[in-house]
């Protein structure tokens, strides 16, 4: 004879906890995490690096890259004199929160102020896989074009910053800003949002002051909640 | 290429609350269109994971919500064209995202 159990259980319940432990270990070590998610290409390692390079002498920063395969991104980044983890996920779409548990105990966490994680190249699967990081930050770049939030909904509406990359560009794509921003607005109102572009340094100021304001705010006590599903 | 984790998941939730049941025939899943999971491609991993668990040759059912607007302005309920996200009734930004979101096992039947 069948008989129906019922469940209701959020299918990514187990990366979730894990989500969860990875956030006390950094709470415990005082330590702020961002979670960058961007298509290839859209300018995740540039973005970090010139961020290390302004804020490198002011905050303790440390790095984890994840792509499918290579070292490329971790190579750069460690050439700043940064400590640097390179996960391969070997094929997977996306870092998930058990990878974070391999990758942060390489790090000393206690003695960062700041850690960067680039995950994997991809605008659809890191937006569903909690990493337990404190910010989830979007890199959107104007080459992609303006209809991105509207394709890919779910990415703009899990983030809690945007940068738009490569704005010196934007002259050369029928880019329409009023649309992108309109669509963004929408899935996720209010979103801080700095359009920068990493070749001319424009619009990076106001995307570092942003970063060290969350790092003081979270050194202060104010952490970051952590929201369940 | 996410689905392979997601459907251990899968496994591993109704293995949890199959208690002491014999097999297990049916799980339910609730997917909205925005989690980007594939039906057919979970099924796939599916048997062959729940090989030689008393899951295996379960039925996976995936009922599929859409994603859907509620304007406040109007109290329509519409489902994007792909190009917008405005009230296609009345014009309103106000709008806001109701369902699309869902990814939960529901249930499950067992013998």
């Amino acid at each position: 004879m069948a008989k129906k159990v019922t469940v209701v259980e959020e299918i990514l319940s187990e990366n979730d906890r894990a989500a969860l432990t990875n956030r006390a270990q950094l709470n415990d070590a005082g330590l702020f995490g961002l979670n960058l998610m961007a298509s290839p290409g859209a300018g995740k390692t540039s973005v970090i690096m010139a961020t290390i390079q302004a804020l490198g002498d002011k905050l303790r920063i440390g790095y984890i890259d994840g792509d499918l395969a290579s070292s490329i991104d971790v190579d750069k980044v460690a050439e700043l004199g940064v400590p640097a983890v390179q996960i391969n996920t070997g094929g997977l779409c996306h870092l998930d929160a058990f990878m974070m548990q391999g990758a942060l105990p390489q790090l000393s966490l206690s003695e960062l102020d700041l850690l960067v994680v680039e995950n994997v190249g991809n605008l659809v699967c890191p937006s569903g896989f909690r990493l337990g990081i404190h910010r989830n930050v979007l890199i959107a770049s104007v080459p992609e074009g303006d209809d991105k939030p509207y394709k890919y909904p779910a990415m703009y509406l899990g983030v809690d910053v945007m940068l738009l990359n490569k704005m010196d560009v934007i002259e050369a794509f029928d880019f329409d800003m009023e649309y992108f921003k309109r669509g963004v607005e929408i899935l996720n109102p209010g979103l801080a949002f700095f359009p920068v572009s990493c070749k001319t340094g424009e619009g990076l100021d106001n995307w570092l002051a942003w970063v060290r304001s969350e790092v003081a705010a979270f050194k202060e006590g104010i952490v970051a909640v952590y929201e369940p599903r | 290429m996410h689905e392979l984790p997601i459907t251990q998941n899968i496994l591993q939730i109704a293995l949890r609350h199959a208690g002491d049941a014999k097999r297990i025939t049916r799980i339910n899943l609730v997917i909205g269109d925005l989690s980007a999971v594939i039906g057919d491609s979970v099924q796939f991993y599916w048997d062959i994971i729940s090989k030689g668990t008393i899951a295996e040759g379960a039925t996976l059912h995936f009922e599929r919500i859409r994603a859907c607007f509620h304007c406040n302005d109007c109290e329509n309920a519409f489902e994007p064209d792909g190009r917008k996200f405005e009230c296609p009734q009345c014009g309103s930004d106000q709008v806001n995202l109701v369902s699309g979101r869902e990814f939960q096992l529901e249930s499950i039947e067992v013998e």
